[in-house]
């Protein structure tokens, strides 16, 4: 694998995962538990989206045949998808969307904290853009973990049983592979046993604050990094990319 | 006697075009008309969120995606600040959204329509928020202060909508022959329910008389349907496309165009919840505020958890 092939799956790698998530988030959009936060989670949304645009952009950028981000987010099948399968899970009541949330925002912060680093310029600026929104992101999403573990019975018990079926997601986000061995060599990616580390730290403080416990000895799902993925990815894309496939000649 | 002088110093201050601010003596049917009037606005933001979210997920650009997302976000953010105002004249977002759960309240008809093509999302950013935008410009010089606040912000995003959805149109309209058949089945779908949006003829609207003498409307029903009529047949004219109406014919004694009504049977149909997706709307709102209830509580009680803590410390 050369170098550039090596960062054009890194960035899809990065930039799959906003799409997934910012599509699964956009779900919510119109049927949030009151207006203040479906506008709060929306602009989460709108920032995730925002990244996964950028992202592609770059990837097509880096790919240099002509594809565009357009191409790459709605002409791909979903084994040619590298996010992380925590993103494509359905969203479920509104304790997981906040798990899921506060998971995958927690690993974006130090992500991106040791991505802004990177010798790759356009990857260390949009790490730089991210991390400022994902900031004001995990302190939203950390809230709301707090407010339902220490809320009512109902509301920690739904968010202990969002957290126990999701664990198993979690040592995706830190997988890495021959693209991670040639970039971390020329600077470019970030290891992410150093993420891990603090990642684990912080989300088990969060988690102990929030009066919940973190599931042990759970059975870990992988597959991403080879575009395997859960049954929903491919529904998430016939819904994503029906219409440019549908008029493959128009442009919108 | 007291009352007539509080009413002296309200009449006063509509005539000389001064606010009336919260703290202010109002007469009770001012009053009324007011919470009526913003809180089916603000209900007609909320379910308006509904058609337009119906194509996030399929919105085929990222950009486009981008855009309908923000704008659906605005939407949002517009019943927020209305909610606020009506909630200045003593009542309380929990009864407001009591009225519109339970059916009792009312919010724009044409709500009621689905969103059946992307090209749905294009006509109803143009012409839904463009006739809206018409009937809102003069709500910037309503009356009540915290209203004509609103909706000066509001009309600021209008016309962001206005121009986005038109971009749709554009792209559509001169895109490939599929892409204009859509922009103009949307077209033939929206055109007649939009001019609805006015409200019924000024010989049969209840409302309007009053609300015109409070400056709370400034203009008439059919006045500002003749507007957006004449306004619009350019813009579809551009677009090349053709306005659904047999009838359309520049009236040079006017100075405007003869138009064909829209069907007022139907539209009372559609008030009256027989609409095709009435049942949809408030079911989705419904289906929300039920499933939000427990996230709701458990914010409450954490919150007192936290401040008996505090208190406590
Ligand atoms: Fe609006
Ligand atoms: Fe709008």
């Amino acid at each position: 694998m050369t170098t550039k092939e090596a960062l054009f799956k890194y960035i899809l790698r990065i930039g799959d995962t906003n799409l997934i998530l910012g599509q699964r988030l956009s779900e919510w959009t119109g049927h949030g538990p009151f207006l203040e936060e479906d506008l709060a989670l929306t602009n989460i949304t709108l920032d995730i989206t925002g990244a996964a645009k950028s992202l592609l952009e770059y990837a097509a950028l880096v790919e240099g045949n002509g594809r565009t981000e357009d191409d790459l987010a709605f002409l791909r099948n979903d084994r040619q998808f590298f996010n992380v399968q925590i993103t494509e899970l359905p969203n479920g009541d509104y304790a997981r969307t906040i798990a899921r949330q506060v998971l995958v925002d927690c690993f974006d912060f130090y992500f991106y904290q040791e991505l802004s680093k990177s010798k790759d310029e356009t990857l260390a600026g949009i790490a730089q853009k991210s991390l400022k929104e994902v900031t004001y992101h995990l302190r939203h999403t950390s809230a709301w973990l707090e407010r339902f573990g220490d809320g009512t019975e109902e509301s920690h018990n739904k968010v202990q049983l969002a957290l126990n079926e999701l664990w198993q997601y979690t040592n995706e986000l830190f997988e890495m592979n021959e693209v991670d061995e040639i970039l971390i060599k020329e600077g470019i990616a970030v290891d992410l046993n150093v993420v891990k580390t603090k990642w684990e730290k912080h989300i088990s403080d969060l988690v102990e604050k929030s009066t919940l416990i973190i599931p042990q000895n759970v059975f870990m799902q992988t597959g991403s990094r080879k575009g395997i993925h859960t049954e929903h990815l491919a529904f998430i894309l016939a819904e994503m990319q029906a219409l440019p496939r549908m008029y493959p000649d128009a442009k919108w | 006697m007291e009352i007539n002088k509080f009413e002296d110093v309200f009449e006063g201050k509509l005539a000389k075009n001064e606010m009336i601010e919260p703290k202010d003596w109002m007469p009770e049917n001012y009053r009324k008309h007011l919470i009526r009037q913003i809180s089916q606005h603000a209900h007609s933001e909320i379910i308006g969120m509904l058609p337009e979210g119906n194509w996030i997920t399929r919105a085929p650009s990222l950009r486009a995606k981008v855009v309908l997302l923000a704008k659906v976000q605005d939407e949002g953010g517009h019943g927020l600040y209305l909610y606020t105002a009506a909630e200045t004249l003593g009542v309380t977002r929990d009864e407001l959204l009591n009225n519109l759960h339970t059916g009792k309240a009312k919010y724009s008809s044409i709500f009621n329509y689905p969103t059946l093509t992307w090209a749905d999302i294009g006509a109803v950013g143009w012409l839904v928020d463009g006739a809206a935008i018409m009937n809102q410009v003069m709500l910037q010089r309503s009356s009540y202060g915290p209203y004509s606040r609103a909706m000066v912000r509001i009309c600021k995003e209008e016309s962001f909508h206005q121009r986005q959805g038109y971009e749709i149109m554009t792209h559509l309209a001169f895109g490939t022959n599929d892409q204009k058949e859509m922009a103009q089945d949307a077209l033939n779908r929206w055109w007649y329910p939009t001019m609805m949006m006015f409200g019924p003829p000024d010989s049969e609207s209840p409302n309007s008389e009053n609300a015109v003498k409070w400056r709370i409307k400034r203009e008439t029903n059919d006045q500002l349907r003749q507007r957006f009529v004449d306004q619009t047949v350019r813009q579809v004219e551009y677009l090349g496309l053709t306005v659904p109406d047999a009838h359309l014919k520049w009236n040079e004694a006017k100075n405007g165009y003869d138009f064909t009504e829209p069907n007022w049977v139907e539209f009372k149909n559609i008030i009256s919840g027989n609409g095709p997706c009435n049942k949809e709307r408030l079911a989705a709102r419904n289906k929300a505020h039920d499933e939000g209830k427990w996230v709701r509580e458990a914010a409450q009680v954490f919150a007192k958890k936290r401040s008996e803590v505090y208190e406590a410390a």
